[in-house]
């Protein structure tokens, strides 16, 4: 099918860098090719990229742009708790969204939040990608029994909740690991516990598709002329499936920013010294019933729309690279 | 058809081994069960025959083999938090969950059936787009945030159903149920939707996007020719033929839903097992942990089990098929 601008005839000469004899940038393949033609036709994607490109920068600069920072103790003022959102607080201070109970700007609390959220989400999904690319290669080109193996797991797996998996692997890890050792470390075991929880969907993809590209000649040619498997595992294989992981990978993101605030209002996720957005909601729901509503609402508010916003980048994702679509 | 259900049952009883196996190693690896039983001023020679009473010196195996056959009895030791009977505990608290599962499922079917139908039969209607446009929301949101909401409004704003706990309940014979008292009804009604509307989300949309595609076929169109009722054709041709799948995915989300309860628990304060489980973790409550591990797989086998067969009965087509697709 037609590979973004490069190889259909009618695109050859299109460009003007083109036709003087250079080749086009990057950028400017980029602009030329269908995915950039699909994305600025549905306006609804182009909002949603900007909603996460928002979250991701607020994130990403947390403690400049913050206006107070929720970690310094020195900073904060017991007397400015509960501050409703753009009320008047006890020392004078502004606060756009309010105050939690110990007169934390619950906007900067928001933005450093979101910071652990994707930190835990962008680590679980590479965690679950590395995992399942690597075990669904294997399974796929190996085949015999490790294929069987690989692919029983995954079936046994696959008939439980990621959730209650997840659940599951932080159980453990925090039974076996010393508990002096927990405080540091949860955030990794979380990585592991969503990552762990998520790596069939990509296992299986890769291996149906590595089972169709093994046959192929130019897999048979590399076999042929010596070059070890590892390799052609990597280099000829492994970019095949990349378009259909990439779907996986976005969606998968939206799937474990969801499962780090779902653990971590369990009380089995992030403590409350770091609180990721899913910690905020769960603090901030002991209040919801004096009619302190903001402290909850507004990280909902933003998990959700977070949320959303990746799960539609996602879909759209899926239809422009899939050419059955066009 | 017997093989099928001989493949099934063994391969039902390979994943209730390996739980098993899961739920054996969290006794065995995570610390000394013997530390967690005996007093600080227990001595060593006390500890060591302890250790050789309850046959911990045992071969893996035979260990193994041990838990395995007490499981299969319901007998997953003492709770090391509660310091009672784990299958006591569990008895006590499986109703409330059964009586929420099987209310918002209720709630999740009978609602997502009508509202797909519907719009799949108004397609281009706004009324329809706009359950879809929802319906894509209600993807999104997580379970427990929908709880939240829900409190907020009902609950804290408006004041017209209780927030959390199941209300007053009765005693019959060996089960708790609220389903006989008004406030345990009212107490019902918001976690039933709390954990049912993602599962209302997802059979509406299936059920559209299957009688989207029944209605484009020939003998639907056939039957318009032969001059039937709208009706005849919708409800008698229609949507039997899309409610297969739909029995399937609802089956299986019957599970899900079980498990799922444990973060709608957690959010209503229900006292059921879901809720059991996660204090178990925040514990680390090692019995009640395995215990609840194993019910939830046995749950999840039995319920695949059922469906397969129920699948099998409902679609002809498959029981020529069965045989050479579940080979390979």
């Amino acid at each position: 099918m037609s590979v973004p601008g490069r190889n259909s005839p009618t695109s050859v000469a299109r460009h003007p860098a083109e036709r003087a004899g250079r080749p086009p940038s990057a950028l400017a393949r980029l602009r030329d090719s269908d995915l950039w033609y699909s994305f600025t036709r549905s306006p609804i994607t182009v909002i949603s990229a900007l909603i996460v490109l928002l979250f991701f920068l607020g994130a990403l600069f947390a403690p400049w742009i913050a206006p107070y920072n929720p970690f310094d103790p020195a900073s904060l003022n017991l007397m400015d708790g509960f501050t409703p959102p753009m009320g008047e607080a006890f020392s004078g201070n502004s606060y756009l969204l309010g105050t939690d109970d110990q007169g934390r700007d619950v906007l900067s609390a928001i933005l450093y939040g979101a910071r652990i959220s994707l930190f835990v989400g962008f680590c679980a999904v590479l965690f679950a990608m590395v995992l399942g690319i690597s075990l669904g290669l294997l399974a796929g080109y190996k085949g015999g029994w490790i294929d069987s193996l690989i692919m029983r797991i995954a079936d046994v797996q696959l008939s439980f909740p990621a959730i209650l998996v997840a659940l599951l692997i932080f159980g453990v890890a925090r039974a076996t690991l010393p508990r002096s050792f927990q405080e540091d470390m949860v955030i990794y075991v979380l990585i592991v516990a969503i990552g762990l929880s998520d790596w069939v969907q990509y296992a299986r993809t890769v291996r149906g598709t590595t089972m169709v590209e093994k046959n192929k000649e130019y897999v048979q040619a590399a076999r042929v002329i010596g070059v070890h498997p590892m390799l052609i595992m990597l280099r000829h294989v492994l970019p095949n499936v990349m378009g259909p992981v990439l779907v996986i990978a976005t969606i998968g993101l939206a799937l474990a920013i969801i499962a780090e605030a779902t653990l971590s209002f369990l009380g089995v996720g992030v403590p409350p010294t770091t609180p990721s957005l899913g910690t905020l909601i769960r603090i901030g729901n002991d209040y919801l019933f004096s009619g302190e509503w903001w402290i909850t609402l507004f990280p909902g508010l933003a998990l959700i729309l977070l949320a959303l916003s990746v799960n539609l980048l996602g879909d759209w994702l899926r239809d422009a690279l899939n050419p059955k679509l066009r | 058809m017997f093989a099928f259900l001989v493949r099934r049952l063994l391969q039902s009883i390979v994943v209730m081994l390996v739980v098993g196996l899961v739920a054996f190693s969290l006794f065995n690896f995570v610390g000394d069960p013997i530390h967690n039983m005996v007093g600080q001023e227990a001595t060593t020679e006390q500890r060591e025959e302890l250790r050789e009473q309850l046959g911990l010196n045992d071969p893996f195996p035979l260990q193994f083999a041990r838990f395995v056959a007490n499981a299969a009895q319901g007998e997953f030791g003492i709770s090391y938090r509660m310091a009672r009977p784990v299958d006591v505990v569990i008895a006590e608290r499986l109703p409330a969950t059964l009586e929420l599962a099987f209310v918002s499922a209720f709630f999740a079917l009978f609602l997502g059936v009508s509202a797909g139908v519907y719009a799949a039969l108004n397609r281009y209607g706004w009324t329809s787009r706009l359950v879809m446009t929802i319906s894509l929301i209600g993807v999104s949101l997580p379970t427990f945030l929908i709880g939240i909401l829900l409190i907020w409004i009902f609950a804290v704003q408006l004041q017209w159903l209780p927030s959390f706990g199941r209300g007053d309940v009765v005693q019959v014979g060996a089960w708790r149920t609220g389903f006989l008292t008004e406030s345990g009804l009212r107490a019902l009604i918001l976690p039933a939707i709390t954990l049912g509307l993602f599962q209302l989300t997802l059979i509406m949309r299936l059920v559209r996007a299957e009688m989207l595609e029944v209605l484009r076929t020939d003998y639907i169109k056939f039957a318009r020719a032969r001059g039937l009722s709208n009706r005849a054709i919708n409800f008698g041709h229609a949507l039997k033929n899309t409610l297969v799948p739909v029995i399937t995915i609802t089956g299986l989300q019957l599970g899900s839903i079980i498990a799922f309860a444990i973060i709608t628990e957690t959010v209503f304060q229900w006292p059921g097992v879901g809720l059991l489980f996660i204090i178990a973790i925040q514990f680390v409550d090692i019995p009640v942990m395995a215990a609840y591990l194993m019910l939830i797989a046995l749950f999840f086998v039995v319920i695949n089990l059922i469906v397969d067969l129920l699948y099998y009965a409902v679609d002809p087509r498959l029981r020529v098929e069965a045989g050479s697709a579940r080979a390979h």
